[in-house]
């Protein structure tokens, strides 16, 4: 509980101007000789910047806090900063990548295809990734209906054909949460051990994955994932982590939090939710026109001889010792 | 035109509850809503007092601002209504309000949150005064009669008042002046201190503070 005397001590000092008496005047409140003179010195608007928090004898304790204005950042955040961060990153993201393209192309492999398959993904590797895939995007549209909604889709749709489109978004939001967590545990279980950093990632980091050696054929050794890779596993990880544990929280409101903690929990949901779906475009840039052969890792599930031995040596190397890709002696 | 407001006089409020007895009777609000409530604060110490707090029906609406749907209305009077049909139940402007006044009926064990209720200064909903449809929605229509709200009316120690800001104000600067003290009005600087828009809106309208 917090006491109101300092803010009461505030308010004396401005309208009873009186140090003597007020220690005493601001526990029992009696009239005396400091009392206000004209109805103007009575204060009206007390200035209030700190929660102020009491006792309800009703079952809901959320309903003590009697005012929060901490409110007004919130508000700030849902109405401004949210839209610009989760637009502005997208929106730079596609300007990089979109000038990466008119530099660098797609990126070929270097002795073209050989015509030989490798087998990359399994059925279950795959199964894990488009389930997480899928309901991240539709995680992801239906969210951000609800963010740009307002500016953008009511003006289009008017007020009750949007109201019928936001309820319908968090429904699907609610339930394709299940699919997405799931997809997210088999990724972990599946890969996780692939995607433990080791040094060889830095070698990759340092030159930044061979992206910008346009001779191309030069790349880093990389085992079954090479850092680039790791890195939108670990983000979309944890981010989907984060997202699954704020999400839920938010779905059964002030079950461990007061209202403070459900503006915090909206804030962390919604920036991640920025974040991803910035590495998301980035990732899927690459999965598909930026890299010729590496659709067909998900797609099919198996990649050509010469993209594996040009992107992912290491691994490629590890298949054959284990005997699973067939030895044709390719050249080196 | 009239800027309908709340104000309770912390120093006169003994906690009784005739206004929530009243406010649930009016508008026959169910079980697990408080549109209106009591708050103690400094339970049991020297300085304790009691405070009404129900939708404050602020100058710019933080609630307005942040509803995704753009539910919310403001009279010409400054009573702030939000329609029912466009509601959601995101929960949103329980998140931005500084009074904890929007309310949800719980629909299911799920989390979800039935259409927000709150406070409406007894002025109904967007439906036509006084239907019946406005009536099972948000409640009686007492502005419409010409009535203030309830709460107000029923309080024995007229500690909470409603009506024209400017009025309330003025009753309440004499009273303290007569009896010598006074702490201001709970809440006033945070509903009605900033950002005087003063002017209505309904949903779609310029001035929500959503965009
Ligand atoms: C993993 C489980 C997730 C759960 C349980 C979850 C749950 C929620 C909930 C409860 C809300 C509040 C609004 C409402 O009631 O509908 C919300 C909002 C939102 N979520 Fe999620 N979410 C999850 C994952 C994601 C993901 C992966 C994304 C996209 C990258 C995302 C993006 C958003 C966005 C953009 C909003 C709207 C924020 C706003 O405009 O205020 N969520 N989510
Ligand atoms: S912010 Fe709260 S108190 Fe202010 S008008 Fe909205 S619901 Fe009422
Ligand atoms: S609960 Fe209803 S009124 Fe409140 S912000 Fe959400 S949609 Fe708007």
């Amino acid at each position: 509980m917090r006491p109101l005397r300092p803010l009461h001590a505030l308010l004396l000092l401005i309208a009873l101007l009186a140090a003597p008496t007020f220690a005493q005047a601001q526990l029992y409140q009696v009239p005396g000789p400091s009392s206000p003179t004209t109805r103007e010195q009575v204060p009206l608007y007390v200035p209030q910047d700190d929660k102020v928090i009491g006792r309800v004898s009703i079952p809901d304790e959320k309903l003590a806090v009697l005012v929060q204005p901490e409110g007004r950042e919130w508000r700030e955040f849902r109405t401004h900063t949210l839209r610009l961060v989760i637009g502005g990153l997208a929106i730079a993201v596609t300007v990089i990548l979109v000038a990466f393209y008119l530099y660098r192309g797609t990126i070929r492999i270097h002795d073209g295809l050989s015509g030989r398959l490798v087998l990359r993904f399994n059925g279950l590797d795959r199964f894990a990734h488009w389930t997480t895939a899928v309901s991240f995007l539709l995680m992801a549209l239906t969210g951000v209906v609800l963010t740009y909604g307002r500016p953008l889709l009511i003006p289009l749709l008017g007020h009750q054909a949007f109201t019928t489109l936001a309820e319908t978004s968090k429904s699907i939001h609610n339930f394709v949460s299940v699919p997405f967590v799931v997809g997210l545990l088999m990724i972990i279980a599946l890969w996780l051990r692939d995607n433990i950093p080791e040094k060889a990632d830095w070698t990759w980091i340092k030159s930044a994955g061979g992206l910008f050696s346009k001779a191309g054929g030069h790349h880093p050794e990389a085992g079954r994932f090479n850092a680039g890779q790791k890195g939108v596993f670990w983000g979309v990880v944890l981010g989907g982590m984060a997202m699954a544990a704020t999400g839920y929280l938010m779905m059964v409101p002030f079950a461990v939090s007061g209202i403070g903690g459900m503006q915090i929990l909206h804030v962390i949901h919604g920036l991640m939710a920025a974040l991803l779906i910035a590495v998301v475009i980035g990732h899927i840039y690459i999965g598909t026109i930026g890299m010729e052969g590496a659709f067909d890792a998900m797609g099919s599930g198996e990649v050509d001889e010469n993209w594996a031995i040009e992107h992912h040596r290491r691994w490629y190397k590890e298949q054959l010792r284990k005997g699973y890709v067939e030895d044709r002696q390719p050249a080196e | 035109m009239a800027r309908m407001k709340f104000l309770c006089d912390s120093e006169r409020c003994i906690e009784c509850n005739a206004c929530v007895t009243a406010c649930k009777n009016e508008h026959e609000v169910p079980w697990g809503i408080n549109r209106r409530r009591l708050v103690t604060l400094n339970d049991g110490k020297p300085g304790e007092r009691s405070i009404s707090m129900a939708c404050m029906h602020c100058n710019d609406p933080p609630c307005a601002a942040v509803c995704p749907v753009d539910c919310f209305l403001q009279t010409a009077d400054g009573v702030v209504l939000h329609s029912k049909d466009l509601c959601i139940g995101c929960g949103y402007c329980f998140y931005a309000c500084p009074f904890g006044a929007p309310q949800y009926p719980r629909t299911t064990d799920f989390g979800s949150r039935g259409k927000m209720d709150k406070c409406t200064f007894c002025a109904g909903g967007p439906e036509p005064d006084g239907s019946v449809e406005e009536y099972q929605k948000y409640g009686a229509n007492r502005l419409a009669e010409g009535k203030l709200p309830l709460c107000a009316e029923m309080c024995s120690t007229r500690a909470l008042m409603a009506g024209d800001g400017a009025v309330l104000a003025d009753i309440y600067q004499e009273r303290s002046l007569r009896r010598g003290y006074g702490s201001g009005a709970p809440g006033w600087s945070t509903a009605y201190g900033r950002n005087d828009r003063g002017s209505p809106f309904a949903p779609g309208g310029p001035a929500t503070g959503g965009g």
